[in-house]
């Protein structure tokens, strides 16, 4: 789960990391009234679930209320375009409104999982304030690790080293430890996944501060963390996303027009390559799971043509401990709800696959049953491509 | 000849009363795994399903039967604790399909695990089958049949689909290992293939890797390092997959620019390991690798 840079700070702002003075503002009122109590120069920030936002004309530096009340009318409803958020960019729903620092140097700290090792690590540098995984690549010698052991936790020594790697001088060695100290307690209190501050900055005053918040949460672990449930912004995400999650159903929109539906992570992501080797594009990833019932084949297929991009769907099933021929029942009942009018190619193999088949050809309804892999992907494809599988497409 | 199980492993069941432990422990009987125990906290001294006795601790189970692995369907919650008591209880081997274990929680297992000398497979995966000998986990058996092809895979259905493609050309399986989809696992592509370096009983591997992390660029230049002599036949899924987004497992996420399908298929090619371009084609490619 990702939150907005705001909800990071205040994270970030209970365990002591040190964060300029900023409020967040959902209208134009309340960005002046924001502005009207930190005064001098400000920074006007948008908030959504993306990087880049500085290059993107998400980032202003502005003088007096008025022109951050002039900033904010500019910047909120309009669609921000970064390098993360895809040609079609997100809305600009909230900003955060920030007294502007001097800043001397701009650094980097980031805690990530280290899957080799199976540690968390600390990494800091003193190039920050650009893209991370761009130093990573060019010049990793710049970017220093400390492997964090869960038993002990970030220890002093490691702490004093990665301040001592960040250059820092005098009385920002112990603003830095601290500063690194609460950001490990804050990632392992929330059982976080990753947090980034980009750029930590030294002002000019001597002051180490995170001028930014990243921070993802392991959605593994957030049935222990209550609190963080009201943290998530809904509209950040896509609305057939959000309601695949409902039903427990691994869904992820993408750009083509083949509906795949799979059951199992890896499966799903095989057919959606095989589709695309074909000439298709896919239009989603979905995983109806292990335990696919036919109330979660009904919700699947709905949300799946929920896409007004879909031309076609392939249903691909491989029986293991669930019998195809109950996964093929589920479909047959879930397409007399939902009307289709698409061609719908189903391939099922594994446990009772051949039960399952003919279930499917006794049907009223119309399905392209394939055999193999290879042949449904090549079916599908040619079927939306031909706009239609039989001519007429299937009537439900 | 296969690894990690086969006849002469016992087992116990973690969480063998449970709707999943129960319907799985009659699955793995039926195939002829000799499950020996089961272990529910609180409910020692019952019989579970097939009138296998339960106990409330692994201990207790290890000793009673001398069991020497455990499969462990306990809910995400108290997952790592199980796998831990079971590293606590010295067994060989432990097969955890629990989906869903928090990382913090696999981080601190991981740790246990360095300074033990169990074996630990999953979490999030289907288990591991020695086909015609032993059956630890949810993969359905009838797709099998013994032979000499090692199948390592970061799947489950998946997994299935390449085992039955090699089915159907009657090539057999010595033992197929589902490594599980999560981005801390007990066992890597490595460690498995190392063990199959040493199985005369295995003459070629699979490997089925997806998108995130590394473990199939280290599996590849350990390969090309050692020279590996067996055939290596390997798939990637998640070449249209989006980066920055979890495909359903949580360890299948391309991040920071690592871990994409593409890197892993150049590197798996450039150890001379044959990379199969459709998923269809695993037991074709592997027919020929064997030829």
């Amino acid at each position: 789960m990702k939150i907005h840079e705001y909800q990071g700070k205040a994270i970030f702002s209970d365990f002591g990391v040190s964060i300029p003075e900023g409020y967040p503002a959902f209208s134009v009122d309340e960005a002046e009234e924001a502005a009207r109590k930190i005064g001098g120069r400000m920074v006007v920030k948008a908030q959504i679930h993306a990087g880049g936002r500085g290059k993107g004309g998400g980032v202003k530096l502005a003088d007096s209320p008025d022109e951050v009340r002039r900033i904010a009318g500019d910047m909120l409803g309009m669609r921000l375009v970064t390098h993360q958020t895809g040609p079609d960019g997100k809305e600009v729903q909230r900003l955060l409104i920030e007294k502007a620092m001097p800043i001397a140097r701009e650094l980097y700290a980031g805690i990530v999982l280290d899957r080799t090792s199976g540690r968390y690590v600390m990494m800091v540098s003193t190039e920050g304030g650009v893209e991370i995984e761009k130093v990573a690549a060019e010049t990793p010698e710049l970017i220093v690790k400390e492997w964090i052991d869960p038993g002990l936790g970030l220890q002093p020594y490691q702490m004093r080293r990665l301040a001592y790697a960040l250059q820092l001088e005098g009385a920002q060695v112990k603003q830095g430890d601290r500063c690194l100290r609460a950001l490990w307690q804050a990632f392992e209190a929330n059982d976080c996944s990753l947090i980034e501050i980009n750029p930590l900055v030294v002002t000019e005053d001597g002051d180490v501060l995170a001028l930014d918040a990243k921070i993802n949460f392991d959605d593994n672990a957030l049935f222990r963390q209550p609190d963080l449930a009201g943290l998530r912004d809904l509209s950040e995400e896509d609305p057939q996303e959000v309601e695949a999650s409902k039903y427990s159903l691994n869904y992820i929109k993408l750009s083509g027009n083949v509906g795949c539906m799979v059951n199992g992570a890896g499966l799903a992501m095989a057919t959606m390559d095989i589709v695309k080797l074909h000439g298709g594009e896919p239009a989603n990833f979905l995983d109806v799971g292990g335990v696919a019932s036919s109330e979660t084949v009904a919700n699947g297929f709905r949300i799946l043509l929920g896409d007004t991009n879909v031309k076609g769907v392939l249903i691909n099933i491989f029986g293991g401990i669930v019998r195809c021929d109950r996964i093929a029942q589920g479909i047959v009942d879930a397409l007399k709800e939902v009307k289709v009018s698409l061609p719908v190619v189903v391939r099922m193999e594994g446990t009772n696959a051949s039960e399952a088949r003919q279930l499917l050809e006794d049907s009223p309804l119309e399905f392209l049953v394939a055999q193999t892999l290879e042949e449904a992907a090549r079916t599908a494809v040619s079927a939306v491509s031909k706009g239609s599988l039989t001519g007429q497409g299937n009537q439900a | 000849m296969s690894i990690l199980v086969n006849n002469d492993t016992r087992l116990i069941v973690q969480g063998i009363t449970g709707s999943e432990g129960s319907f799985h422990t009659a699955q793995m009987v039926e195939y002829g795994t000799r499950v020996v125990a089961g272990v529910t906290p609180g409910k020692g001294g019952q019989k579970g399903p097939e009138g296998i006795p339960v106990f409330n601790t692994v201990e207790a189970a290890k000793g009673e039967t001398g069991a020497n692995a455990a499969v462990i369907f306990v809910p995400p919650s108290f997952a790592a604790d199980a796998i831990l008591e079971a590293i606590a209880a010295r067994l060989d081997v432990v097969v955890c399909i629990t989906e869903g274990i928090p990382t913090f929680d696999m981080v601190r297992v991981k740790t246990a695990l360095e300074q033990s000398s169990t074996r630990l497979i999953g979490p999030n995966c289907p288990g591991v089958i020695t086909p015609g000998q032993c059956k630890i986990g949810i993969m359905p058996g009838f797709i099998h049949i013994p032979g000499k092809v090692g199948v390592i895979s970061r799947s489950g259905t998946l997994t299935y689909e390449a085992v039955y493609q090699l089915t159907e050309l009657d090539i057999g399986q010595s033992t197929c290992i589902g490594v599980g989809g999560d981005p801390i696992i007990g066992s890597t592509f490595l460690d498995l293939l190392k063990l199959f370096t040493d199985d005369n009983g295995t003459d070629a591997v699979v490997l089925i890797g997806e998108i995130g992390g590394t473990a199939e660029e280290e599996a590849a230049a350990w390969i090309q390092e050692t020279g590996f002599d067996k055939p290596v036949v390997a798939f990637v899924a998640g070449r249209t997959a989006p980066p920055g987004r979890r495909m359903g497992h949580a360890g299948a996420i391309i991040s920071g620019g690592q871990g994409t399908a593409q890197s892993k298929m150049e590197a798996l090619q450039a150890a001379g390991i044959q990379v199969c371009d459709s998923p269809a084609r695993i037991g074709e490619t592997v027919k020929q690798a064997m030829a």
